[in-house]
């Protein structure tokens, strides 16, 4: 296929098309509503479903009933309206059933604004929906990492019967850069055998989220965790840029990991022993590559676009071998290239306070920054 | 010879249902409406090309007492569920079963909706004016005046509002074709209620549009009534205030012959 130049939104949406998607519903909201749009007039004229449902509470709960025909069927919204998903979320984790969802996250909390943001990682690597149970989080950092990724979101969707977040941000929805896009798939033809389509010359099926007996909720708590355990040993993806002789490790995903690339490759110009690891899947998280990286690096620093969110995985893998850094951008600012090398520069050449929440630092450093 | 033998049966359970004892409290008329949708599904012959999605409340359970496909949705969900089941497969029939809490209260939003986009679906709604499951709490369908566990002193319209009278309301949707209220607390009320049921499935067989059947119905147990005096209640109560009847039936419909 030819690379084309494609912005992020409509590049997720004709990616899952080509992946065989079966139906879509959705809800508009800015900084994802380009990805309704295109599935509003590419999906009927394939003969396929959109619907623009009432609410986001509303198009999750259509999702759940498609999903349960065994039919490739996802939906897309960004952070509002994904907290508003997180019930049929939990409910489409309960049934054990194979969904896409595209979460274009924007400023927050509340309605926040619709700048790019990562403020939503909790909620989608560690949490979401009430309930025992992990979905699988992809970041892309480009258009054709985000289309490379919407695709792999429904093979492994069908593979562990589990929900596949791609976790983009408003900056992956909005920009437009050169991608290829994948050749068209055939859609399905054959169904899962727990697919409930019609008891036509078979035993009735039911698909429920309901073990009323706690011994039964059990199993089915232990057949997820299974499931997850088998992601955790296969599916663990991230990136390595300039880490073979890096002294110091940068970590950043999505757009903050890109703008960290750009960071780290002036600072090797400078001379400065750096690296950068971009985790791909944030569930599973690479926890392992994070705790090798801790007996090379010196120092690591983590840069993400909220908080320090993140930071506390990356904390966790390393378990206090070294120090571990952070530098943020909150509420829908996105962070320069200029300013990561500054923390570049600073990690590799002054001392580092060890014992103190590199939290408490950063915020003094970025108060004193944009004051 | 026994009075079961296949020339003396009159009476017997419908294919569409499993031989299964439900869970429901004796009196309860759920196990009524669950038979006349079997029944129907029987006559069509349509218990292999249906799909079922279950509430949450007292009808949780539902999908263990239909020999169909079934799901069980989130509560109050259950019409944007139906319509991901039909909109991938429109050749099935697809019909929620849903109580007074979850289509009137919490699923109001997806009930309006799936009526105004016309959706070829059919609606059952139970509407007993309490919520079971939980055990007696006020409903969206409680009388004024009706005792709760909690509206204790009885549901006092300044402080919790008026009764929502479903069947109403949906016939004023442009996408719905059939929306009647039928009661199950007598034999005449069951008969037009199973008729009823029939024609709302008819109407989906036919891509008519969106159908609901309100049927009125008990819950002695937490109406603190015996089941005989639960079915006067109906007749004397809840009657008055949800009066029987079709609040819509599109042209099309008057002419099925069911």
């Amino acid at each position: 296929m030819p690379r084309e130049l494609l912005k992020g939104n409509v590049a997720m949406a004709e990616a899952a098309v080509r992946a065989g998607v079966e139906a879509y519903f959705g809800y508009p909201i800015t900084p994802q509503t380009e990805l309704l749009e295109w599935m509003s007039h590419r999906l009927p004229e394939l003969g396929r479903v959109f619907l623009q449902a009432e609410s986001e509470v509303a198009a999750i709960n259509m999702v759940y009933g498609a999903a349960c025909t065994g039919v490739r069927v996802m939906s897309s919204s960004s952070s509002p309206g994904v907290s508003l998903m997180m019930e049929g979320i939990s409910y489409i984790a309960g049934t054990e059933l194979p969904v896409v969802l595209i979460d274009v996250v924007r400023g927050g909390p509340g309605l926040g604004n619709i700048a790019p943001s990562q403020g939503d990682y909790n909620q989608i690597v560690h949490g979401g929906g009430h309930g025992d149970y992990h979905s699988i989080v992809l970041a892309p950092s480009s258009v054709q990492e985000a289309i490379d990724l919407t695709v792999l979101a429904f093979d492994l969707a069908e593979k562990y019967q589990a929900i596949v977040v791609v976790m983009a941000d408003g900056n992956i929805g909005q920009m437009m850069e050169p991608a290829e896009l994948p050749p068209m798939l055939p859609i399905k033809s054959e169904y899962p055998e727990w697919a409930v389509r019609g008891a036509k010359g078979r035993d009735h099926r039911i698909l429920t989220s309901i073990y009323m007996n706690p011994e039964d909720e059990e199993k089915t708590n232990l057949r997820i965790l299974e499931r997850w355990n088998k992601i955790e040993e296969n599916e663990i993806r991230y990136r390595e840029y300039f880490l073979d002789d890096a002294e110091f490790v940068v970590i950043g995903y999505g757009t903050a990991g890109r703008v960290a690339f750009s960071a780290v490759r002036s600072a090797r110009a400078e001379g400065i022993p750096v690296g950068l690891l971009r985790p791909i899947t944030l569930n599973p998280y690479p926890f392992a590559k994070v705790a090798e990286l801790a007996n090379q690096a010196h120092a690591f620093l983590v840069v993400e676009m909220n908080t320090g969110q993140m930071l506390q995985d990356v904390q966790l893998a390393v378990a206090g071998k070294v120090p571990v850094e952070f530098y943020g951008r909150l509420g829908g600012v996105v962070p320069y290239p200029d300013e990561v090398l500054n923390e570049i520069r600073r990690i590799s050449h002054e001392p580092i306070a060890v014992g103190v929440d590199p939290r408490r630092n950063w915020m003094q450093r970025l108060k004193t920054e944009i004051s | 010879m026994a009075i079961t033998a296949p020339a003396n049966l009159v009476y017997s359970r419908p294919e569409s249902m499993t031989n299964i004892a439900t869970h429901y409290c004796p009196g309860c008329t759920h196990g009524i409406a669950h038979r006349l949708i079997a029944e129907v599904m029987d006559e069509m012959s349509i218990r292999e090309m249906t799909i079922g999605v279950a509430p949450v409340g007292c009808s949780v359970f539902a999908y263990n007492y239909f020999n169909c496909d079934f799901v069980e949705a989130a509560h109050g969900r259950a019409p944007a569920m139906a319509t991901g089941i039909k909109r991938v497969l429109p050749d099935r029939f697809v019909f929620t079963y849903q109580g007074d809490g979850d289509l009137a209260s919490i699923g109001m939003a997806e009930i309006m909706h799936v009526a105004a986009r016309g959706e070829n679906i059919t609606v059952i709604f139970i509407n007993n004016a309490i919520y079971g499951m939980t055990g007696g709490q006020m409903a969206p369908t409680t009388l004024p005046g009706q005792k709760t566990t909690s509206s204790p002193s009885g549901r006092d319209v300044e402080q919790t509002g008026y009764p929502i009278r479903m069947a109403e309301l949906i016939a004023n949707m442009e996408g719905t074709s059939y929306s009647v209220r039928r009661s199950l607390h007598d034999h005449k009320q069951i008969r037009k209620a199973k008729k009823a049921i029939r024609t709302a499935f008819e109407v989906q067989k036919l891509d008519l549009g969106f159908a609901m059947v309100e049927l009125l119905s008990t819950c002695p147990t937490n109406w603190g009534i015996s089941p005989q005096e639960s079915l006067q209640w109906v007749d004397e109560h809840m009657v008055p205030v949800f009066p029987l009847g079709d609040y819509k039936i599109a042209p099309i419909i008057r002419d099925l012959r069911v």
